[in-house]
């Protein structure tokens, strides 16, 4: 039995944050494959839960007008890794997620519980910060949209407030189209595993798949909160990807750029070794999928799966 | 053989599939009530004083109990049999709750409530004033000077067993170094000193350690836990409350693993004074993870610092080992498992002048080490195998062929007298190079350079089977005849998820002639009707309690044509069961004379005459090895990849024509038994097995003697046996692993591209278990190569006690795993068999981590290779 004082199941986000409003020890559950394992352990012991797992818009991904891919967070793992939308245009987070524990926790997890713990060894983290996400708050005060750039504010913290329920995560045109990427994890063993780093390299080709327009760059548990590094990013800009001096730019210009910490479970040496050695392999990855041809265009909301160019 | 060797499917397999088999937990009553144990949150000192004033204030709770209170006796845990030799006996060196905390997580308190919620709620409010004293976690902090000694009333320092072995008295390693470089030259010589290391870890078992504890109407303290060791669990629990071992009764239902943790007693006594402080109220004390996996038992931590000496062709001469083993706070096994480290390290290889290897046991602030699988093994695997290696790379010798030529040989006899009776070490060592392409591998692998490179490995280990003659190996069975003809077979050698309950049938069946459909064997043991047996360990159950279940067979199988003698008119001699019938028995010659098939078996024509297991064609050239080994030993003719031929006298006495076989130079030679060491001990082996004869007609169904046996006006029997044997044999297993790898140096990521152990486990009792068995050792061995160790902080505080951050290996990370067997007859075995549960486990970190010595030059001092150790040691090398 888990040590749960009141639990209470919103009907919908209005619903929820009221809820929320209402009771100052209730926190969110949705998948529970966080907040049961900390009750286990009888943090927030006695505390009360308020459930969106039943809030029906909340589920699935969604294409906005204008391209916006719309994940709604209490999408577990699974259905986002197989989301049609998601295997189109990013795959490489639905390549993410789907590191995530083993297949029950993906069944489970959601996307919108592993952007708000704060983690920053959650395995979605990397990417989003690659793809600029947006978290779509509403709380008593209303809505409001916070890039995931600028979401998380230390270990485990990010600026979500406790009335606020994530409603959307939201990826712009912009981000995805004509971008192609790849994410690494790193772990001690090969599933049931928390990163010890996660990195993802995205790029962006010229036309003629020669130059690098842009690249960007993600770490998870580089740093106390997922990272991007912006100098190394802007540097391999305009690059060509037949040099192979991108692979040395990249794996010293990263190491700039982060700040990994020692503990039991790495040491920091070890992470800037795995820091750079995995920025290189991911970068060589992400430009071989556009030279494949694999970078997608706009998603055209016809539903028929056309992309318009980009 | 008609029942054991084939492969039937578990008895226990649909149970367990469909969940409706039981555990302990699934047969606790409703109205139980929930223990929490409160634990020190300090890794050394001692309680001053617990307030429990706020925890007796949650609803719901019905007892706290400190360790002010408990009564004041101390216990052993082990779960080896009683010694009736009192310096042989386990120390007793803990209470059931403790004020002199010796580990973080010590038990100092326990609260039991309606339910877990209200226990944990009221653990929490306990309040504890201590009085610190350093902690000391390590071996080496706790044989500093200063270190608080952490059982001043059993020994002055924490050093708790210090034991000297050598091949012989006098035998001192500077010395024979000494004496090398006058015989070979020091030029001539290599030489390796190094320190190795090898990790604490968990066993992981996925059941954790729970029990429910009750006290009966007839005022016995009833105790239902998932054990291996049901009767020493009962005599312990007896021990810790001062009670008469007759008011004490345990019940072990199906258990889910114990790999040797649940071969100690844990929390079960406290769990039995619980109840009784509660009344006799039901009690149930179900462990969390994180408690299964630091709090309850360790395999040992191991320090090894070892010298090895060889000549430059290639013999060793000379090795010694100084080799000390973490054994925790509580003294748990005592230095039985320190002890069996330090005698394998020694035993495995041949020294041309000797060995001498000291074991001490340290007592330290930190988990308690106890039994693990292989007991201490693959510790002195890796110890040993390291410096093999070591030496095999600095002296440029390739591996297989230094171990062919320096390890244990044909007709060993250790110094305790366990003697090598059935050898197919070399064997087995050919099989595995063969498999993995050793000489090619070994060749293609030279000078290569760039980030990915790739290696193979080999390690070799031998495994005595049971605990004779260090300890006590006494097994009973009992078997009774059911009215349909079918037979219970009950014994409390436990099932444990190995399949003893499935090769304890086979066995029933082989012997009384009563087909596997017709044995049912009781596999809860409750202590006050099972008959006594010690248990699950030390891969004793096949060997030791195999040997009751045949005596008993064969004495229920004799009280069957008894009766079957008196329903016919018949003289017993003359009638046989078979299939659930008894028949006429006709005699059909000379077994032994029977037809040697092309693969090497040798069969005979009567139905029961195939006791033959010889070695195959490819046997030949170890098989010829051995001859010549034996030529220099005239007495340890033994093993040569052939079989022992039964020809004993029922009675156990010297049968003129015992002799054993083997398969040599094409044909089945014949050699005396008597040659044996220890041949006296070797013929008293009888396989219950009867020659030369067959079934005839069908005179009477089972079904209709037992009908008659029970309910005849006449003559009324209810056909019972229950023996007792008392093992006084032993003999040794062996094996070895071999690895083909490869290693992403900049990642400091391993990948096993193939892998194969080869066991020398004597007559297989059923063949697809025997390889599930080792599929599991194998993967405990990979995990024990690269990713798992209990690790603390400086406080003493367990750092990583759960399963996300203690590393077992997932079905992701565990490769195609292949396993062969080289089956021979053993003389000792009641059906040709010896030990094969625990060996598995040996030998695959040493071969993973010369393997990756291979592939990178890089020999690495200890395991758990992690990647980040690799990648530092990598780095250091100037690799990346």
């Amino acid at each position: 039995m888990f040590d749960i004082e009141g639990y209470y199941e919103a009907k919908s986000v209005e619903d929820a944050v009221r809820l929320l409003a209402e009771h100052e020890d209730a926190q969110i559950i949705s998948g529970g494959t966080d907040v049961l394992v900390k009750l286990r352990d009888g943090k927030d012991a006695g505390g009360s839960l308020v459930s969106i797992h039943e809030i029906r818009e909340l589920h699935g991904v969604r294409l906005q007008e204008d391209g916006t891919l719309e994940i709604g967070p209490a999408t577990c793992f699974t259905d986002l890794t197989n989301d049609p939308l998601i295997r189109r245009y990013v795959p490489y987070l639905g390549e993410a997620v789907d590191t995530v524990g083993g297949p029950q926790v993906r069944n489970q997890g959601t996307i919108g519980g592993n952007v708000c713990n704060g983690a920053t060894s959650a395995d979605s983290a990397a990417t989003l910060q690659t793809l600029n996400a947006v978290v779509v708050l509403q709380g008593t005060d209303g809505i409001r949209r916070v890039s995931v750039t600028e979401f998380y504010t230390g270990p485990g913290r990010t600026v979500r407030r406790h009335d606020e329920v994530c409603r959307a995560i939201e990826i712009r045109p912009e981000d995805y189209a004509g971008f192609t990427g790849c994410y690494m994890k790193y772990g001690k063993r090969a599933a049931m595993e928390i990163a010890t780093l996660g990195c993802c390299v995205r790029v962006k080709l010229d036309q003629e798949g020669r130059t690098i327009k842009e690249a960007r760059i993600g770490y998870g548990v580089a740093a106390p909160t997922p990272i991007r590094c912006p100098v190394t990013e802007a540097a391999l800009a305009g690059c060509s990807v037949e040099d192979d001096r991108i692979y040395e730019m990249i794996d010293s210009g990263v190491l700039g750029e982060v700040r990994p910490r020692s503990s039991w479970r790495a040491s920091k040496e070890f992470r800037m070794q795995l820091i750079s050695e995995m920025a290189r392999r991911a970068l060589k990855e992400a430009i071989r999928r556009s030279l494949n041809g694999e970078a997608p265009g706009v998603a055209a909301q016809d539903g028929k799966g056309g992309d318009q160019a980009c | 053989m008609e029942t054991v060797g084939k492969s039937f499917t578990r008895v226990d397999a649909r149970g367990k599939v469909t969940g409706e088999a039981k555990y302990t937990n699934d047969l606790m009553p409703k109205d139980a009530l929930w223990a929490k144990v409160v634990r020190s949150t300090i890794a050394n000192g001692v309680v001053k004083a617990i307030d429990i004033s706020e925890a007796e204030k949650v609803p719901g709770v019905v007892k706290i109990v400190t360790c002010f209170d408990v009564p004041d006796i101390q216990f052993p845990t082990a779960g080896h049999p009683w010694s009736v030799e009192a310096a042989h006996q386990d120390v007793p060196d803990r209470k059931l709750l403790n004020t002199r905390v010796r580990q973080w997580g010590d038990e100092i308190a326990a609260v039991v409530a309606k339910d877990n919620v209200a226990a944990e709620r009221a653990a929490r409010l306990i309040k504890v004033e201590y009085e610190e004293y350093e902690p000391i976690v390590t071996i080496e902090e706790a044989l500093s000077e200063g270190a608080t000694p952490l059982h001043p009333d059993i020994r002055k320092d924490n050093i708790f067993v210090h034991t000297s072995f050598k091949t012989s008295p006098d035998f001192d390693y500077d010395e024979a170094k000494k004496r090398a470089i006058e015989e070979y030259g020091e030029e001539n010589l290599i030489e390796v000193s190094e320190t190795l290391r090898t990790p604490r870890i968990a066993h992981c078992h996925i059941e954790v350690c729970t029990s429910w504890a009750y006290v009966d109407t007839n005022g016995k303290v009833t105790v239902v836990a998932s054990t291996q060791i049901p009767h020493i669990m009962r005599r312990v629990i007896a021990q810790a409350l001062g009670w008469p071992v007759g008011k004490v009764r345990v019940i072990k239902p199906y258990i889910g693993g114990g790999f040797g943790n649940k071969q100690d007693v844990i929390d079960e006594p406290l769990n039995a004074y619980l109840s009784i402080a509660c009344g006799g109220r039901c009690v149930c004390l179900e462990l969390s993870r994180e408690e299964c996996v630091s709090q309850t038992r360790t395999r040992h931590a191991c320090k090894g610092v070892l010298r090895g000496l060889a000549t430059k062709d290639g013999k060793l001469l000379a090795r010694e080992g100084d080799i000390y083993t973490n054994k925790g706070a509580y003294a748990s096994h005592g230095h039985a498992i320190t002890a069996g480290i330090t005698t394998n390290f020694k035993d495995i290889m041949h020294d041309e002048y000797g060995c001498r290897s000291d074991g001490y046991s340290v007592y330290t602030s930190s988990a308690v080490a106890g039994a693990m699988r292989a007991y201490g093994v693959p510790q002195a695997a890796f110890l040993a195998d390291c410096l093999t290696d070591d030496l095999c790379a600095k002296g440029g010798f390739d591996p297989l062929k230094f171990r062919m030529d320096n390890c244990v040989p044909p007709g060993f006899v250790a110094s305790n007298g366990i003697t090598y009776y059935s050898y197919s070490l070399k064997e087995c060592m050919k099989r595995g190079a063969e498999f993995i392409h050793w000489d090619e591998k070994r060749r293609a692998y030279a000078n290569q350079t760039g980030p990915v490179r790739h290696g193979v490995g080999m390690s070799i280990f031998m495994y005595k089977v049971g605990v004779y003659p260090i300890s006590l190996e006494t097994s009973s069975a009992r078997m009774i005849l059911n009215q349909d003809g079918s037979i219970q077979v009950e014994l409390s050698a436990t099932e444990i998820g190995q399949g003893a309950d499935t090769v304890f049938s086979q066995m029933a069946a082989e012997t009384t002639g009563i087909t596997m459909d017709k044995v049912y064997i009781i596999s809860t043991q409750d202590t006050d009707v099972a008959p006594f047996d010690t248990g699950a360990y030390a891969s004793r159950q096949s060997f030791v309690t195999g040997k009751a279940v045949k005596k008993c067979a064969l004495e229920l199988r004799a009280r069957i044509l008894d009766y079957a003698s008196y329903m016919l008119g018949r003289p017993a001699e003359e009638l046989m069961i078979w299939q659930n019938n008894i028949c006429e028995k006709i005699h059909t010659g000379d077994a032994a004379e029977g037809t040697l098939h092309g693969d090497g078996t040798l069969q005979g024509d009567g139905p029961e005459a195939s006791v033959c297991a010889a070695g195959t064609g490819t046997g030949n050239q170890a098989a010829g090895e051995a001859a010549e080994n034996s030529a220099e030993a005239n007495a340890r003719k033994l093993a040569f990849g052939g079989s022992y031929i039964d020809n004993t006298r029922n009675d156990g006495s010297k049968g003129e024509s015992a002799k054993y076989s083997a398969w040599l130079d094409g044909e089945v030679k014949e050699y005396d038994i008597h040659d044996l060491p220890n041949g006296e001990a070797a013929i008293l082996r009888d396989t219950g097995v009867e020659k030369d004869v067959k079934p005839g007609k069908v005179l009477l169904s089972m079904q209709e003697l037992a009908m008659n046996a029970f309910y005849s006006l006449d003559r009324s029997e209810h056909i019972t046996a229950e023996v007792t044997n008392h093992c006084k044999e032993n003999t040794f297993a062996s094996g070895c692993c071999f690895v083909d790898l490869e290693v992403d140096m900049p990642l400091g990521k391993v990948k096993i591209n193939n892998i194969i152990n080869v066991h020398d486990s004597g007559t297989l009792l059923n063949p697809k278990l025997a390889e599930a068995q080792v599929h599991g050792g194998m993967s405990m061995g990979i995990g024990y190569a690269l990713t798992e160790e209990l690790l603390y902080d400086k406080t003493g505080r367990p750092l990583n006690a759960n399963l996300l951050d203690f590393k077992i290996p997932t079905a992701m990370d565990v490769p195609e795993l292949h396993v062969e067997f080289l089956e021979m007859d053993d003389p000792m075995g009641p059906y040709g068999n010896k030990a094969l549960g625990e060996p598995p486990a040996i030998p695959v970190a040493p071969a993973i981590r010369n393997a990756i010595l291979n592939a990178t030059g890089v020999s690495m001092k200890e395991i758990p290779m992690t990647q980040q150790k690799l990648v530092a040691a990598f780095q250091e090398a100037g690799l990346i």
